[in-house]
């Protein structure tokens, strides 16, 4: 009984709640960075050094009026930021922040499940999180709304192409879909996937800046020509879902990086005796600060880089990154071919 | 018996929202409705312990081709009727016979298949037999082994309606 049901509950509630704090003080992180990039000090008042910042704009975002346009699909409009936000979040059922460790007289392992077919899970969900998008875009019954959506879901599903090709050569290195199994791998290969697939590394985290509409791929939002992009006309907390999510999947994408390519919760040099001491540190400690590397990433770039133009996006997804993907997975085939 | 009544459950909700799709005005809600369907399409493979093409479903149909046809659905307004929509009496029984038909067939491979199992299945037997454990792993095994020569005819199919669609698409290359 606790074992099969009251443990995986608690294990939920935690990473629900841990990812929505965690998702709110993104906000402020990326606040402080780029005012860091920018020689300015960021959130000062809220709090010492505005950490109380996220808190106070929670409390601003629900108190707001929540307001539908009146030519608006009404169950369409409503439906359209649960769409996004719940598949961003249902993802973190599958990602292993940790091996077992030993609590209260009990062995608990510190992911919620770990099913056969984890990064095909992963993959199949954020997929449905484009509905999310296209449909607040067409129920605003608005123009920058739908001209946005329209950008938004093509440039979601070219990029989708050339990620989820770069999965193919990592599963294939690991010989499983599972996500924990990806981890054991790289653990019994004495090799990071990163280090063994660079371009697939690269790759992914090109395309998951685009998958999560970052900058430089934040063409959905593009202040300048479509005013606040595909939702325009949301306010309150609706809007505050769609921000939510967008982070959340930021998270995920830091993740799921994490887990494939920079080996998970596994220390640096997991089999070299003598370097041992790096295993004080517990194994989802390190699953956090790489992935807080990730994210921190995510922000340097957009206080970096200027935005692409729409056709210089597609060229870039469908002519480079896509077939360097499909050479990277012929290559990835004829080597394990080779090592048989 | 709890999964006959999910079973049951769940084929109540895809005739349901299979009934939704061809129903609903509006066209974007019947797409929406579609999505719906094909979830609860996944969570029976799910119920069939076939996650592999559970989460295959969720990926291609739900959230690859659905996508497509809510794109097409958005770029061609339609919330005006189409002008030769002209004798809509006729095109139902026209549809109606040929859902007739589909049902018909389909019944009919089912009982068959009931008698005749697939020979391939019937000599791999259950799974104890394969070499391989894991959902996602049986089906790499029988793909590659007794359903070959389909499966690599369905990729032909697959790579030749690619090159037609470049082929019209890219009149002058």
């Amino acid at each position: 009984m606790i074992d099969s049901f009251v443990i995986p509950l608690l294990k939920i509630v935690i990473v629900l709640n841990a990812t929505l704090v965690g998702v709110t003080y993104m906000v402020l992180l990326e606040r402080k960075v780029i005012a860091w990039a920018q020689s300015r000090l960021g959130p000062m008042r809220v709090g010492p050094y505005g950490i109380l910042q996220p808190i106070a704009d929670a409390v601003k975002l629900m108190l707001k009026e929540d307001i539908t346009p009146t030519r608006a699909d009404k169950w369409v409009f409503t439906a359209a930021p649960i769409i996004s936000m719940v598949p961003a979040l249902i993802v973190y059922a599958v990602i292993p922040f940790g091996d077992k460790v030993h609590l209260f007289g009990r062995d608990i392992s510190l992911f919620i499940t770990d099913i056969n077919v984890g990064l095909l899970y992963i993959v199949s969900v954020a997929s449905v999180g484009v509905y999310g998008i296209i449909l607040a875009g067409y129920a605003s019954n608005s123009k920058f709304p739908l001209l946005a959506s329209l950008r938004a879901s093509a440039q979601l599903i070219s990029y989708e192409v050339a990620v989820t090709l770069t999965l193919v050569s990592v599963i294939m290195m690991a010989g499983t879909l599972s996500m924990v199994g990806i981890v054991r791998a790289q653990q019994a290969g004495h090799m990071w996937f990163g280090f063994v697939q660079p371009f697939a590394f690269a790759i992914f985290f090109i395309g998951g800046l685009a998958e999560t509409n970052r900058a430089p791929f934040d063409l959905p939002e593009a202040e300048q020509e479509l005013t606040g992009g595909f939702h325009t006309e949301y306010s309150g907390m609706r809007f505050a879902l769609f921000f939510l999510a967008e982070y959340a999947n930021m998270i995920v994408v830091s993740s799921v990086a994490t887990t494939l390519f920079l080996g998970g919760w596994l220390p640096p040099f997991p089999n070299v005796s003598w370097l041992s001491f790096f295993g004080i540190i517990p194994g989802w400690m390190w699953f956090l600060i790489k992935s807080f590397i990730f994210l921190y990433v995510f922000i340097w770039v957009r206080a970096t880089l200027p935005r692409y133009r729409y056709d210089q996006l597609m060229r870039l997804g469908w002519k480079v990154l896509i077939p360097l993907a499909i050479l990277n997975l012929v290559v990835t085939g004829f080597v394990k071919l080779a090592l048989l | 018996m709890g999964q006959t009544i999910a079973f049951y459950v769940l084929a109540a909700f895809i005739l349901g929202f299979a009934i939704m799709v061809v129903t609903t005005k509006d066209t974007v809600h019947s797409v929406l409705f579609l999505v719906v369907d094909f979830l609860f399409v996944a969570a029976l493979y799910v119920l069939l312990g076939a996650q592999f093409l559970a989460a295959i479903q969720v990926l291609v149909y739900a959230g690859g081709i659905v996508v497509l046809y809510l794109f097409v659905v958005m770029l061609v307004n339609l919330k005006r009727p189409p002008e030769e929509y002209r004798d809509p009496r006729r095109r139902s029984v026209l549809g109606f016979a040929l859902s007739a038909a589909v049902l018909l067939e389909l019944g009919v491979i089912a009982f068959w298949s009931q008698s005749n199992p697939a020979p391939a299945l019937a000599a791999a037997g259950t799974s104890a037999a394969m070499p391989v454990t894991g959902n996602t792993e049986q089906v790499g095994w029988l793909l590659y082994t007794s359903y070959l020569i389909p499966f690599e005819i369905a990729s032909m199919l697959l790579l030749v309606a690619m090159i037609g669609a470049i082929v019209l698409a890219k009149r002058e290359l």
